[in-house]
């Protein structure tokens, strides 16, 4: 399916592989000056800022460093990747290309969804094209030295390897499961070696970025969170769909924009997020307000507030790898404190004690996944109390 | 266990994850130190220090449950959990290595919170009442519950088991109610013990501990060494426990019990009463025995030498074929085979390799053998009346003793496996107070032992004893000359691997025990003997792949293979906890032993002497020798059938 509006992307008016071109005949540390100056944070969501990442990794000593792009695009209400993959996937390649070349690295790997194995085809003949216009491969662009190839793998399903480590473990071959960190992937990841793993968005505006400059980047967004974003809108709105705005955009114009003015709340950041009541709605979609991987569901105003947040928690009861103990058993609690709601049967103290378990889910899972699980559980009882107390029994 | 980077380690099949922590070292930061501050304590620690052994080294108790010493970090429980300056998050202190000065803080409101409902959220899966469960007392999650004042379920207590107890296999049971999914035994397996029988499967609150689609764990390439049992923290795996066949056995008048006791339970016993790591209870063990009613109390040390004779004959005689008669088919190095569970890796992970294993039964096996057909005689006892009960270090040894083939007696050469802490049970039942007892010594007609056969129960001690006869034997030398007071110090300690070499420049005669299979030695004139040790499978993975190689282990004459870590002294059947410095106490008392002994060459003994001379009147590796003291072996493999 394509979005309506993915022609009007940015990524459409960009050069082909003119930031390639501006990366291959530039040093590794004036590649990552430049992504750095950007101040881009990364687009999976965690804001982890890129020129940072690129620079450990690239400090790092290997025998053999790899570029990892996270098309395991799983966060329940995003399908941006998947727009990105099907129009763009030549921006996507070329900026693992520039990351290859600002690590030291000779192999990318793109960790493609499950479900979108329907791309592979697809994905395949761009690949094919870029080896044999020497856009990839070999002496890239007749650069000696400059080698880089890409091959995909194939996810299988399960959403906690869209967590960096999980899906290292994951493309092993082993199962996915995250690790403890530190060490990091910049340091010890895939096979040991120092590894990168960025998002599919992320790598695409890093081709911008060499393409169009630092500044231009920059100039755009706050100033903790420079640059455009691509948002996956979905729910009670008139006009779903992809969408690029600046960081920095408040929900309420981003809502009036995808004709949602009148939302009773909206889940930003898909599962992991965070709901966001309409009073709410003048805060900033940015790293320092409410950070998001682009995942926007708007819940209009028949929706049951319960419901939904009995819906993400057997989300996560379900997607929970199972190896800590706060995120495989206590979001089962959470599910049935929900369900004792329902009935009417959850007393007032018994759900601060599970607002608290949420707050030990937060603090001492192991990875993202069991850390932000509680969150929408969390912002549903702190925001809709009245309505989830006003069950009868 | 190793402190290879998982950088390097190109032969384990851990994950990354589970490997031992890879640290980032910076320039020139490599072996300095850096300060940490944690609960207002100042302390400098080696760069790559975890929170948690920066914490232990200044007597601060951070909680801990999947951790365990031998074991890679897994860091999935959380119940270590701590603050950490500038970090957002709580992080696991078993996990985190701190590479910057840090602050650090163990018990804040947050952290109290998250423990407190880490441990609700396990009680809340976990089955079981703590009256009924073998672990009573001995439970790392019970002791956690009492540590954080444990008082209601908070969220939940199950009502209902789950899971079927798996109670297929001789030597271990598992009951995954009890499970808390620290996947200690899932590491144990594969990453300490390289066999990889249990792994995790499904997802989130499905997760559970597996064994190759779910099959009983009799099915599968189980070793049986019991590692697992060591280190689970609760009692979600136990050994097969015979106790009320025992207690039976003795209630019955027409039954003549027996019971050998191996080198290493008396090592440790002490334990299971309160006593330090390291304190052996030879002689009060003894008392206890006879108290509890068994009708004899024999040492296995006898067969211990008695398998020295019989292995290290089998070793002269296949250098000779090899050396001399340049026979092709003779396979060399021998490997030893006193190890159960070593002998049931070997039967699935390299079955090729089986004509190399010493054909001699371990000296449990060649006791029962002996017992019921040598002593049977002598006493007059209708061998069936006879009930064999042999108190091991081991778990794999209840396998051992189940095998079809060790019925040479005509009989089941051992009927019961017992472990140390199972007679640590019974011994209690009995209420009996094992330290405070008076001494008693082993009985006749198997009572003299040697040193020799007490140091089986450590990695290396297998070699040692098999050294100093062999060296004797062939040289004629006293080994004393060689190694003073006998020690044979290369082949000890608790190295994984151990090389050791000795050439003979000299040889003696022939003695009189072995003049029917040998002339001379003199083809062993200046030849260099090269022996292996190694203890722990994985251990054992390491010397079988050099071997496969053609590495200097292909070199090698004899190897002594050993399951468990430490050896026998580390069995799987031993108190619980264990840790490398309550083995490193047990080896200890072991050598202290061996030290006391007047006899320590299992050739010296003159009860070796004399079954020879009534019994196996043809010698070492004779017609009857073979039939009662060797065996044979079942090349498995590690492909299982539907």
């Amino acid at each position: 399916m394509k979005a309506k509006n993915a022609s009007k992307l940015t990524f459409s008016t960009i050069t082909p592989n003119a930031g390639l071109t501006a990366a291959a005949d530039k040093s590794r540390s004036d590649i990552i000056g430049e992504i750095s100056a950007s101040k881009m944070k990364g687009r999976g969501g965690a804001g982890f800022p890129t020129g940072t990442k690129w620079n450990l990794a690239a400090a790092a000593r290997g025998n053999q460093k790899y570029v990892v792009c996270n098309a395991d695009e799983g966060e329940p209400g995003t399908f941006k990747d998947r727009v990105i993959l099907l129009d763009h996937a030549d921006l996507v390649f070329e900026g693992m290309t520039i990351a290859g070349k600002a690590i030291g690295s000779s192999i990318g790997i793109v960790y493609l969804r499950g479900e979108y194995t329907y791309l592979v085809p697809h994905l395949e003949a761009i690949l094919a094209r870029r080896r044999e216009e020497k856009l990839l491969g070999k002496s890239i662009m007749g650069r000696n030295g400059f080698d880089f190839d890409i091959h995909l793998h194939m996810g299988s399903g399960a959403y906690v390897c869209g967590e960096e480590t999980a899906l290292i473990e994951s493309l092993e071959g082993h199962r996915g499961e995250p690790r403890n960190r530190p060490p990091y992937p910049v340091d010890t990841g895939y096979m040991g070696e120092p590894t990168i793993v960025n998002n599919v968005e992320t790598f695409a505006w890093a081709a911008c970025i060499m393409s169009k400059g630092a500044d231009w980047f920059k100039a755009i967004g706050t100033d903790k969170s420079t640059g455009l974003k691509l948002f996956s809108v979905s729910g009670d709105c008139a006009y779903p769909g992809v969408y690029e705005f600046p960081m920095g955009i408040t929900v309420r114009k981003l809502l009036e924009s995808v004709g949602a003015a009148d939302a009773k709340a909206v889940q930003i950041g898909g599962a992991s997020g965070h709901c966001i009541p309409a009073p709410e709605f003048d805060r900033t979609i940015a790293y320092e307000d409410i950070a998001t991987g682009g995942s926007i569901i708007v819940f209009g105003q028949g929706r049951d507030m319960l419901q939904i947040a009995r819906n993400f928690m057997e989300f996560f009861v379900e997607e929970s790898c199972g190896q800590c103990t706060p995120c495989r058993d206590g979001n089962v609690k959470l599910l049935e404190g929900i369900e004792m709601l329902e009935m009417g049967e959850c007393s007032m103290s018994y759900l601060r004690e599970l607002e608290s378990l949420g707050e030990t889910m937060q603090l001492a899972s192991k990875c993202g996944l069991g850390q932000s699980s509680p969150n929408a559980f969390l912002s549903i009882v702190k925001n809709f109390k009245e309505e989830i107390m006003g069950r009868l029994p | 266990m190793s402190n290879t980077s998982a950088k390097d380690d190109k032969f384990s099949r851990a994950p990354v994850s589970q490997r031992p922590m890879v640290v980032p070292t910076q320039e020139g930061g490599i072996g300095g130190q850096v300060s940490v501050t944690i609960d207002s304590v100042d302390v400098k620690v080696p760069l790559g220090t975890t929170i948690l052994d920066a914490a232990r080294s200044i007597g601060i108790r951070i909680p801990t449950l999947c951790y365990h010493e031998d074991l890679c970090i897994a860091g999935v429980c959380r119940v270590c959990v701590v603050e950490v300056e500038g970090q957002r998050t709580l992080q696991a202190a078993c996990a985190y290595p701190i590479t910057a000065p840090t602050k650090v803080k163990t018990h804040t409101r947050k952290v109290r919170q998250a423990r407190r409902h880490i441990i609700d959220l396990l009680l809340s899966n976990h089955y079981g009442e703590c009256y009924t469960c073998s672990r009573n007392n001995n439970c790392e999650l019970q002791s956690l519950a009492k540590e954080y004042g444990v008082d209601f379920f908070r969220f939940g207590h199950p009502t209902e088991p789950r899971f079927e107890i798996d109670d297929s296999s001789h030597s271990v049971i598992r009951d995954m109610n009890k499970c808390v999914l620290c996947r200690r035994c899932v590491r144990t397996c594969i990453d300490m013990q390289e066999v990889g029988v249990l792994e995790a499967v499904y997802r989130g609150a499905d997760t559970r501990i597996c064994t190759f689609q779910d099959k009983p764990l009799a099915d599968v390439i189980c070793i049986n060494c019991g590692q697992c049992i060591n280190r689970c923290p609760t009692g979600a795996l136990r050994a097969n426990d015979p106790t009320d066949d025992v207690w039976a056995a003795i209630d019955d008048p027409t039954k003549h019990v027996i019971i050998q006791t191996a080198p290493s339970p008396r090592a440790a016993i002490g334990e299971c009463f309160g006593l330090e790591p390291g304190v052996p209870l030879t002689f009060e063990m003894n008392t206890a025995l006879k108290l509890c009613g068994f009708d004899r109390v024999f040492d296995t040390n006898f067969t211990a030498d008695l398998t020295i004779i019989e292995e290290g004959v089998e070793l002269l005689l296949r250098l000779k074929k090899a050396l001399v008669d340049k026979d092709p088919s003779i396979s060399l190095p021998q490997f030893t085979s006193c190890s159960p569970g070593w002998v049931k890796y070997i039967e699935h992970f390299y079955p090729e390799y089986l004509p190399n294993l010493s054909s001699a039964k371990s000296p449990q096996q060649m006791f029962g053998a002996v017992i019921k057909t040598y002593y049977a005689q002598m006493h007059n006892i209708d061998p069936k009346d006879i009930v064999c009960v042999a108190l091991m270090p081991c778990s794999a040894k209840k396998f051992e003793c189940n095998r079809p083939e060790m019925t040479s007696s005509g009989f089941k050469d051992i009927d019961y496996g017992l472990t140390s802490r199972e007679l640590a049970k019974m011994i209690s039942e009995a209420g009996i107070d094992l330290p405070k007892l008076h001494k008693s010594p082993f009985d006749d007609p198997f009572g003299t032992a040697t040193g020799s056969g007490v140091i089986f129960g450590a990695t290396g001690g297998v070699m040692e004893a098999a050294l100093r006869s062999v060296i004797e034997i062939v040289t004629g030398i006293r080994v004393e000359e060689i190694f003073e007071h006998a020690d044979i110090i290369p082949v000890r300690g608790f190295e994984g691997v151990k090389y050791a070499e000795l050439k003979i420049e000299k040889v003696g005669p022939v003695p009189d025990l072995l003049k029917g299979l040998f002339t001379d030695f003199n083809w062993l004139l200046g030849a260099t003997l090269k022996v292996g040790i190694c203890h722990g499978t994985a251990n054992a993975k390491k010397v079988m792949e050099d071997i496969k190689a053609g590495g200097k282990f292909s070199q090698c004459h004899f190897i002594e293979f050993m399951a468990c870590p430490g050896g026998c002294l580390g069995g799987g059947g031993q108190p619980i906890p264990t840790s490398p410095a309550i083995r490193e106490a047990r080896a200890r008392a072991i050598y202290a032993e061996d030290s006391a002994y007047t006899v320590r060459k299992s050739h010296e003994n003159p009860d070796i002497v004399k079954i020879y001379t009534e019994f196996f009147k043809e010698g070492p590796c004779s017609h009857l020798s073979h039939h009662l003291l060797h065996t044979h072996y079942t090349p498995r493999g590690k492909y299982i059938a539907e």
